[in-house]
């Protein structure tokens, strides 16, 4: 990155605003400097930016507040600097319609005493710079068959693990819960985990581990797709399986706790597609098809260590009578506040 | 091939708090393909039973079906990762079904337990590790002249010169972070085929011998990407006049290495001769079929259908140092295992002739 990173910053710091524009699923920031060091997020006030080139408002009236919620350190200016993670209000003062996040907040406030507990695995593919050819493929033709890049290592299996190691470290760094990674299991197509985050936590971490994974690859070059299912045929689609559990489910005994919460989910399949994508299930209708280690969109089922079910119960969990269990089904363009918030509503009986 | 070799990754000197990565590798459904992923851990020194058992997608490797696909990974042995450095590890795992059952590709369950039988014994291994560099399509030996070949043997074992050795960066690499890792590599040299190579894992005795030699083939092909360079471990990569890979496992008893030992090393040799069709099968990954390309009579091997001995014989099934003859101890050589063995079926079967009788 240049020898001018590190020229000393004369006790002032770069908080980078981070938020989600009106597409649901695109991430968009912007630089303020502030007198350092930031110890807390009250100390960052209310910002603002053109909503209208954001698909967010009217250009007639066009200022959108950005209110600070959670801060991290950012691992590229490295230093003092920090990424601010924000909510979009109205002019009014009113959570804009594209923020998901304040409501997740005041549900996730509601049933606190459970203590729920997210992890997220979210997949996503590496596309070269023409955003068209995923990271390595060849041009006008296509890899050999899935089979050998799951979790695979070497040159002819593994494509673009150098944004991977970047963005794990970044991760850390940050603050970022990130858990795990591993290949997946079309080329050029990656995973990692987030979590056990608690509550609202889940949405931040997540979308903030999205933003620095997009930042991470414009350093080599590379393109992050969330897309659910980039390519038709046999090739995997990309999801953001999504594990739960509340405290009473962690402690001995849990099972009848998890039987009764996917017992709850299964009668509001429809209510819970419409928040697993940024488009009420139309992005997830290209992927959930009942192939390639998905359930079919239109059917719910669940079943212990069975990937082709809506929800997995994990085989240790099974064994335990206790811990969490996996829901399959939201996209990898999902916003993880509405996900969060429709399972926690669901199995809390909120509505 | 992504395009992103030979890039520099600054994100990599960034300090992680109070957590290591550990990337968990396993042996895959084909018994020579490996797996791995990683997970986050809080740091500190880590026995491989103090790591936690995890669990993978068995269904995605040829290990379990999809409906009931957790397979579960039990952390055997630990070394340092010479890519992330720091504190990270790598964990070399077994892997085993929802019942704790090993799984039907885990050769090691059982080499562990035979190893344990003879513990008294105190057999040591060393094994050469004979592999080929190939391109990015993996079909391509690395280096060789488009729609051609080289030309024939001779000038490339252990040569010197762009024109007689191709890859030796990553050959450099490989033995500095098998090093690091602590993976006992012993030595390397250039081989026959040009783009062909081969390094010494050991002495290891026991159970480490098939621990060392997996992470050193991991962190072969794992380097290897960093040069957009496919390492193949088949035994015959290119028919014709040109020399098969093996795994010549060099092995001995405490007692084959004490004063008088020679007659100890005739002793096994006798009961391996016993035993020919029981040896090969476990010799490579497909029950024989995979070396019946390379064991040909010809380039240094023997047939495999014919077992033999001799002293400094390099036709023979097994080979005795000129040295252990002169010293009337030591160890002795079997030539037959192929590239792309599981160093766990063949020190397994080797211990169950010579030193369980079975």
């Amino acid at each position: 990155m240049g020898s001018f990173m590190d020229l000393d910053q004369g006790g002032k710091v770069q908080a980078y605003y981070i938020w989600i524009d009106g597409s649901g699923q695109n991430l968009r920031g912007k630089t303020k400097t502030m007198d350092g060091p930031i110890k807390s997020v009250d100390q960052l006030p209310v910002w603002n930016f053109d909503g209208s080139s954001c698909e967010q408002s009217e250009g007639v009236n066009s200022d959108v507040y950005l209110k600070p919620v959670s801060i991290f350190r950012d691992p590229f200016r490295r230093g003092d600097n920090i990424l601010v993670m924000c909510e979009c209000y109205t002019f009014d003062d009113k959570p804009h319609p594209s923020n998901k996040r304040s409501e997740c907040l005041s549900v996730m406030e509601k049933v606190s005493a459970e203590h729920p507990w997210f992890g997220i695995e979210q997949e996503y593919t590496l596309y070269e710079t023409d955003a068209v050819t995923p990271l390595g493929w060849p041009k006008n033709g296509f890899p050999g068959p899935q089979g050998p890049y799951y979790c695979a290592v070497g040159a002819q299996n593994v494509y673009g693990r150098k944004v991977v190691e970047a963005h794990y470290r970044a991760c850390m760094y940050a603050g970022v819960k990130i858990a795990g990674s591993n290949a997946e299991v079309m080329p050029s197509q990656w995973e990692y985990q987030v979590g056990p985050c608690e509550g609202i936590d889940m949405g931040d971490h997540l979308w903030v581990s999205r933003w620095i994974l997009c930042r991470v690859a414009e350093e080599f070059g590379v393109v992050v797709s969330f897309d659910p299912k980039p390519k038709s045929g046999e090739w995997n689609g990309a999801g953001c399986h999504t594990n739960i559990s509340t405290l009473k489910m962690r402690q001995d005994g849990g099972m009848a706790h998890m039987v009764t919460a996917i017992e709850k989910m299964s009668h509001k399949q429809r209510e819970h597609i419409e928040e697993y994508d940024p488009k009420k299930g139309e992005d997830n209708s290209r992927r959930l098809t009942g192939r390639h280690e998905t359930a079919s969109i239109d059917k719910f089922s669940y079943g212990v260590a069975h990937r082709g079910a809506s929800i997995r119960i994990p085989r240790q969990c099974d064994k335990d009578g206790k811990g969490y269990f996996e829901d399959r089904r939201p996209a990898s363009n999902c916003d993880p506040y509405s996900v969060t918030s429709r399972i926690m509503r669901t199995i809390c009986d909120l509505d | 091939m992504d395009g992103l070799d030979g890039l520099s990754n600054p994100f990599l000197d960034l300090p992680q708090g109070d957590n290591i990565m550990a990337m968990y590798i396993w042996i895959d459904g084909t018994g020579q393909g490996m797996r791995c992923k990683t997970r986050t851990l809080p740091n500190k020194k880590y026995e491989p039973d103090q790591l936690p058992i995890w669990n993978f997608d068995g269904s995605s490797t040829g290990q379990a079906d999809g409906n009931n696909s957790d397979v579960y990974l039990k952390p055997v042995a630990v070394f340092r990762d010479p890519f992330r450095r720091g504190d990270n590890i790598l964990v070399l795992c077994e892997t085993y079904s929802y019942e704790m059952v090993p799984n039907s590709t885990n050769k090691r369950a059982v080499c562990v337990k035979n190893m344990e039988r003879c513990a008294d014994q105190h057999p040591w291994f060393g094994i050469e590790q004979e592999y080929t560099m190939f391109d990015y399509t993996g079909k391509h030996p690395y280096g060789w002249p488009k729609n051609g070949y080289p030309g024939p043997q001779g000038p490339y074992y252990c040569g010197a010169g762009s024109d007689k050795v191709k890859g030796r960066k990553i050959v450099e690499g490989h033995y500095r972070a098998c090093m690091y890792a602590g993976v006992k590599i012993a030595g390397s040299n250039a081989e026959v085929m040009p783009s062909q190579w081969e390094y010494q894992v050991g002495p290891c005795e026991g159970i480490s011998m098939g621990d060392h030699l997996w992470v050193s083939r991991w962190i072969l092909c794992r380097l290897a990407e960093e040069f957009n360079v496919v390492i193949s471990f088949d035994p015959k990569p290119i028919p014709g006049d040109w020399n098969g890979a093996g795994c010549h496992t060099n092995i001995s008893t405490e007692a084959m290495r004490q004063d008088g030992g020679y007659d100890k090393i005739i002793e096994a040799i006798k009961l391996m001769e016993k035993k020919p069709l029981e040896h090969i099968m476990e010799y490579d990954p497909t029950g024989g079929a995979d070396n019946r390309r390379r064991l040909t009579g010809q380039h240094e091997t023997a047939s495999i259908d014919e077992f033999s001995y001799g002293v400094a014989h390099r036709g023979a099934s097994i080979r005795i140092p000129r040295q252990v003859d002169n010293d009337k101890k030591g160890y002795f050589e079997d030539r037959r295992p192929s590239s792309n063995a599981d160093p766990y079926s063949v020190t397994n079967r080797i211990v169950m002739t010579i030193c369980l009788g079975e």
